[in-house]
């Protein structure tokens, strides 16, 4: 259960440079986003993230029954570090995996469109409306970022079946295409969820600042206590901890 | 960090190929591509002059075919899948040792199966000459927006740092006896994750500083223009003009 980048040959010419004119126009967008989302930090903030997307995309996470899948990442960046600089993170992952020979030159701006651009515009769009309506704290960050990272891959699965009914290469029937895809990507859905929630719950305890575009309700401060509050005839103890 | 950074996909050597510019190789490996991809799937013979095309640039720039071979291991997901399509592809079938195939089927797993093999070699030789720096540098020299490719800089130059964060990590779950076992486990390690985005952006951030206090304005120097000869753009230019000619001459013998 991986998640295979579209090589060479396997769209037709005009649906690859369709998609390549997509994600050029898409990626110049994004560039102007994220000088609004992080200005000079962009560039070194950007591709510390996007490293780490590339690592953490060689975890293999057990999902029963002897497999195992992969974060794809595409809602979990755009959830940390804004919509723009994820889709520009998750274009940058994919054209280093292309120098390694992993997904087709001429399929870079389908993987890009797929990958970055839908995934991430369902996963965020999601995230933040829920978040709209849900009150301000952890637990409902925790289940925006689910329900987002779940919907973003099976989305982004059929605007892959989108794309083959204009031009794929193989002789399928659209209906078992669709089915097959979508049915296998709400699994992996689900554990991309599953990840994605934990990650950002996570991330949300210790620096919430870091949950893009939310502010959440601090919780209850840190509280202290003076000597009085304790009991009295506390045990000596071992002389650990003087 | 500092020198022997290189990455494992380099194979450091002085050919003509390695001496070329960035640039050059780039514009050449994509139009070869493009040439492939455009071939009818039916002119087998071309597809097999690709090949030969592939394996003299090969051979003058030096890469052994087992190191290409090894790289190729990538595209295994895609050729399982591949080699499926005959058994599940619609239209007239044909008999192969008794097992009824499809016979467009059997078409589609050649055309994506060769398109994608070349495509990926001639890839995996461009990555074999060229250090993953200079390709940014020939994509910045292309005329590529330069906070791209400045991102792209920094996720190269500090991979290896998160990648070694990242095991770290890892023996350090394992040697206090942790195992993923089953679908429980997908917490310790979506909290490792968290650790790792979380040391990954601070780190950033201290970058990011460091720059700052040597004068970064948004922009990187440019040390090194770089411009190539118009000898330099005729010999990249070799290889894709061979492909497109035998593509002209696919397309013209195709029935």
């Amino acid at each position: 259960m991986r998640c295979v980048h579209v090589p060479n040959g396997f769209f037709d010419a005009p649906v690859s440079i369709g998609a390549g004119v997509v994600a050029a126009a898409g990626i110049g967008l994004c560039l102007k986003g994220a000088r609004r989302e992080l200005d000079d930090r962009t560039a070194p903030l950007a591709g510390l993230t996007a490293a780490f997307i590339f690592a953490a995309q060689m975890i293999n996470f057990p999902v029963g029954a002897g497999t195992s899948g992969h974060l794809m990442g595409g809602a979990l960046a755009a959830i940390l570090v804004g919509p723009y600089t994820g889709v520009l993170c998750i274009s940058v992952v994919l054209l280093v995996q292309t120098f390694f020979a992993d997904g087709g030159v001429t399929a870079y701006g389908i993987n890009v469109t797929l990958m970055g651009i839908v995934s991430v515009a369902v996963g965020y769009g999601i995230f933040r409306l829920l978040m709209a309506v849900l009150p301000k704290n952890r637990s409902s960050v925790t289940i925006a970022s689910f329900s987002g990272a779940l919907v973003s891959v099976p989305a982004s699965a059929l605007a892959f079946v989108g794309l083959f009914a204009l031009g794929g290469t193989a002789d399928l029937s659209l209906g078992a295409v669709a089915t097959a895809m979508i049915s296998v990507h709400v699994l992996i859905g689900i554990g991309e969820g599953v990840i994605t929630a934990v990650t950002v719950g996570s991330i949300a305890a210790v620096r919430p600042d870091l949950v893009h575009g939310v502010t959440l309700t601090p919780a209850a401060p840190l509280q202290l206590r003076n000597d009085a509050d304790l009991p009295v005839d506390t045990p000596a103890a071992g002389g650990v901890s003087a | 960090m500092g020198a022997g950074h290189a990455h494992p996909l380099y194979r450091a050597g002085t050919s003509g190929v390695h001496g070329l510019p960035p640039q050059c190789k780039l514009v050449a490996v994509v139009a070869f591509v493009f040439a492939v991809v455009a071939t009818p799937q039916e002119q087998m013979w071309a597809f097999g002059l690709y090949a030969l095309l592939l394996a003299f640039v090969a051979a003058f720039a030096r890469v052994p075919p087992g190191f290409v071979l090894r790289r190729m291991a990538i595209e295994l997901p895609f050729v399982a899948f591949a080699l499926l399509l005959p058994f599940v592809a619609h239209g007239p079938r044909i008999e192969v040792l008794g097992v009824g195939l499809s016979h467009s089927g059997l078409w589609s797993a050649w055309n994506i199966l060769a398109k994608a093999s070349l495509g990926a070699v001639a890839m995996i030789l461009v990555g074999a000459t060229t250090e993953p720096r200079a390709l940014l540098l020939g994509l910045e020299r292309l005329r590529m927006p330069a906070l791209l490719t400045q991102i792209a800089t920094f996720m190269l130059r500090y991979l290896d740092v998160i990648v070694g964060e990242m095991r770290r990590m890892r023996v350090a779950r394992a040697s206090r006896g942790f195992e993923a076992r089953g679908f429980r486990d997908v917490t310790v390690l979506a909290r490792s994750v968290a650790a790792l985005f979380l040391r990954s952006y601070e780190r950033g951030e201290r970058v990011y500083l460091a720059m700052l206090s040597r004068g970064y304005d948004g922009r990187m120097p440019v040390l090194n223009e770089g411009t190539a000869t118009v000898r330099q753009w005729t010999a990249a230019a070799v290889l894709p003009g061979a492909a497109a000619l035998i593509a002209v001459a696919s397309w013209i013998l195709a029935p």
